[in-house]
């Protein structure tokens, strides 16, 4: 019987201890990476350079959410037939995210090229506003008189 | 204990009956169901924000947004600091409820009770970290249907910042508030000895796998409104 008990733990693959301490710091550091990436690209305005900073965030965001699932949520010792369960169904974010984020880029373009008076409005500056809530005010009393200009032209 | 390696050393049928193809208890399956239901919810505004991000023009630099902390002077500048202590207490409190549940496999009574109450400290911070904010932006002007920001570009912004960030940012605390609320249960049940009665701590297993939810999405929502 005691043999049968070491068996038992020679399934388990580590130190459950160790393991929450190793993906812990796993989890911090990637979390440091990302605010530093986040502070860096503060100071960047590069297009194409701040892209790719995003990319990597999200890359980054991606290898967090791996280490919760499969260590915190303790998926990935679970077996087969609950981890496919659980995550082949999430597949589907990969259509949901490809096709509705490029609908949206899509739909920008098909304005900024036949809705000439959008592509206007978002190329007038506005002077900066004073603190607080009168700013806000402000704001509101732009956009009504927005709203109505649009209700004039139709 | 012959049949016992007789058995693993034959290739295991999972689905040919009589056995339990998942190898875990029935509220455990239901739980990740249902948070693969809730995973589905929160892709959904996410990718409704993403996509309305991509259809417009200019946006507000989250760097310019977030930028105070609470007994910050007025004109202070410190984009990603409060916002990254947020991020580290829910990362850290999702820590000592993975402790919980090991000690609740262990039976060890007393470290789930210790564990479980550090969880609990955790939540109740990040939530009131997230009132703070709130509030704060809240006297900038900026709340459902209003957005005193102006894009990063300098132009007119329109409300749809403020809208996703409220309505996401909402529903993700009212998941923090109803995880608290789930782990104080368990606290009392622990104290009032339920799971040494009935054996096991399964239970805190469950309640641990929606808390480790809750900071999964906070991943998420973290990058998308304050780093991307």
């Amino acid at each position: 019987m005691s043999n049968h008990d070491t068996q038992d733990h020679a399934d388990h693959h580590e130190d459950p201890i160790a393991e929450i301490k190793k993906v812990t710091i796993i989890l911090s550091v990637l979390t440091i990476i990302e605010l530093i990436l986040g502070f860096w690209m503060i100071g960047i305005t590069s297009e194409s350079t701040r892209l790719a900073i995003k990319g990597v965030i999200v890359i980054l965001m991606m290898a967090k959410a791996f280490y919760i699932v499969a260590y915190f949520m303790h998926l990935k010792h679970e077996l087969k037939n609950l981890i496919m369960t659980i995550v082949v169904p999430l597949l589907l974010f990969v259509w949901f995210i490809t096709a509705f984020l490029s609908d949206g880029g899509s739909y920008k373009n098909l304005r900024n090229n036949y809705d000439p008076h959008f592509k206007a409005q978002s190329t007038i500056k506005v002077e900066k506003k004073e603190e607080g809530h009168e700013g806000a005010h402000k704001v509101e009393a732009a956009e009504g008189a927005h709203e109505t200009k649009a209700a004039e032209t139709k | 204990m012959s049949t016992t390696t007789t058995a693993s050393s034959r290739e295991v049928k999972w689905w040919g009956g009589g056995k339990s193809p998942f190898n875990v208890e029935y509220g455990k399956v239901m739980m990740w169901y249902f948070l693969m239901s809730d995973a589905f919810t929160f892709g959904a505004f996410l990718i409704a924000y993403g996509t309305v991000r991509f259809s417009t023009n200019g946006w507000p630099n989250p760097n310019e947004v977030f930028k105070s902390y609470p007994f910050a002077s007025e004109g202070v500048n410190a984009p990603l600091v409060f916002v990254s202590i947020m991020t580290f207490i829910l990362i850290i409190s999702s820590v000592t409820m993975v402790l919980a549940v090991h000690a609740g496999k262990m039976m060890d009574k007393k470290g789930v009770v210790r564990n479980m109450i550090l969880t609990i400290i955790g939540g109740i911070a990040f939530l009131s970290c997230q009132a703070w904010e709130w509030n704060h932006l809240h006297h900038e002007g900026a709340w459902w249907g209003m957005n005193p920001f102006l894009n990063a570009d300098g132009t007119q912004s329109s409300t749809n910042f403020t809208n996703f960030f409220f309505t996401i940012t909402g529903f993700h605390g009212f998941h923090v508030f109803s995880g608290v609320v789930i782990n104080i249960i368990m606290l009392i049940m622990t104290l009032l000895d339920k799971f040494e009665q009935r054996g096991h701590y399964l239970m805190i297993e469950k309640a641990g796998l929606y808390w480790h939810f809750v900071d999964l999405v906070w991943v998420f929502v973290f990058t998308c409104f304050y780093l991307l």
